[in-house]
């Protein structure tokens, strides 16, 4: 079985809102894909993005796997930058090692 | 957009601040399924309430604690209350902290179901559950995420309880962190299970070094006097 990875520019990000933001991860994770977001989602953004995902569990969804690089301090310290976010159907993928800069992640056909 | 959401969260903080000593702190006890959470919150309600009143049932089953429950009126008094350590050595640093035993706080204490980005019914089934059981506990499980999400909304403080057994990097920590540092609420986080052979709470101290961590076993009831003063300090 192949698994498709949709890598995503912080360009595309950027032009969607928030709710399309997340609506596109979700609905992407939910057919199957690992979508890998270039800019990564801010903490508010994946916290609706748990409590989205959460509305849609069922017998054949069980959720996402959510892995990303934790934000970084922007401008004074004020707006912070966000980073890379990796998101994918909790049964499909696996995250195995995680640090502030590195992500190690199984992904298995099921 | 982005200008008008940073002018609301510097209100918030504002009113947060504004309003935080004037009565009673709502503290949210936060973290991942069966960290700890319900037996934490039943030890403080124990201490300082009433030794007989749970708020919830702690078991080994995940997603126990499926509701938010709200305990008004706790008064976390030290002056009051002398509590034993069972493992008095667990911190060195608490013996030469001169107002051990002096904090008082008036609180709600919110337990709050666990945390996840997942819930899939098959795990409960490894517990025993019938199918159907498990399946109903998957979708409560679920209402209980998003009900614990909520409450952030209405938290002045949390205690992000960790599992010192665990590897603490995980994204739900992350993210719960990153919504609270955001909203310019206060937290603890409180490295539990340290009965534990293979507890390591200096590996969440690690990961986490801008935030408090205590060292604390719920259960056991160690090292709970410093915990107190943490949340007096940094919730009155």
């Amino acid at each position: 079985m192949e698994i498709k990875m949709n890598l995503i520019s912080e360009d595309k990000i950027n032009s969607m809102t928030s709710t399309e933001k997340l609506r596109f991860v979700l609905d992407g994770v939910k057919s199957g894909d690992i979508v890998v977001l270039e800019g990564g989602l801010t903490s508010e953004e994946q916290m609706k993005l748990i409590e989205l995902t959460m509305t849609e569990v069922d017998d054949d969804f069980s959720g996402i796997e959510m892995s990303g690089y934790p934000s970084k301090k922007g401008f004074l310290n004020i707006r912070k930058k966000t980073r890379l976010t990796v998101i994918g159907p909790a049964k499909t993928m696996h995250t195995t090692k995680k640090d502030k800069d590195f992500i190690s992640a199984i992904i298995s056909a099921i | 957009m982005k200008s008008k959401r940073r002018w609301k969260s510097i209100l918030t903080r504002l009113r947060r601040a504004l309003s935080f000593r004037k009565g009673t702190a709502k503290i949210g006890i936060y973290g991942p399924p069966n960290a700890g959470k319900t037996t934490l919150t039943n030890r403080i309600i124990h201490t300082f309430v009433d030794e007989n009143e749970d708020v919830g049932i702690a078991t080994e089953v995940p997603h126990e604690t499926r509701r938010a429950v709200r305990r008004e009126g706790v008064t976390i008094d030290l002056k009051a209350k002398s509590l034993e350590d069972p493992n008095p050595d667990l911190n060195s640093e608490s013996k030469e902290k001169p107002k051990r035993g002096k904090a008082k706080l008036k609180l709600d204490v919110v337990d709050t179901p666990g945390l996840a980005t997942k819930i899939d019914f098959h795990e409960f089934l490894a517990y025993g559950l019938e199918e159907d059981e498990a399946k109903k506990r998957a979708k409560e499980a679920t209402e209980g995420v998003i009900e614990a999400i909520k409450w952030l909304d209405d938290i002045d403080g949390i205690v992000l309880l960790m599992d010192s057994t665990e590897d603490p990097y995980t994204q739900t920590n992350i993210i719960i962190i990153g919504n609270m540092e955001a909203r310019g609420i206060p937290i603890i986080i409180a490295a539990n299970k340290v009965d534990l052979v293979d507890a390591t709470p200096q590996r969440i101290a690690n990961a986490f070094p801008q935030h408090s961590v205590i060292p604390i076993s719920a259960l056991k009831g160690e090292n709970m006097l410093d915990l107190y003063e943490e949340m007096a300090r940094r919730f009155r």
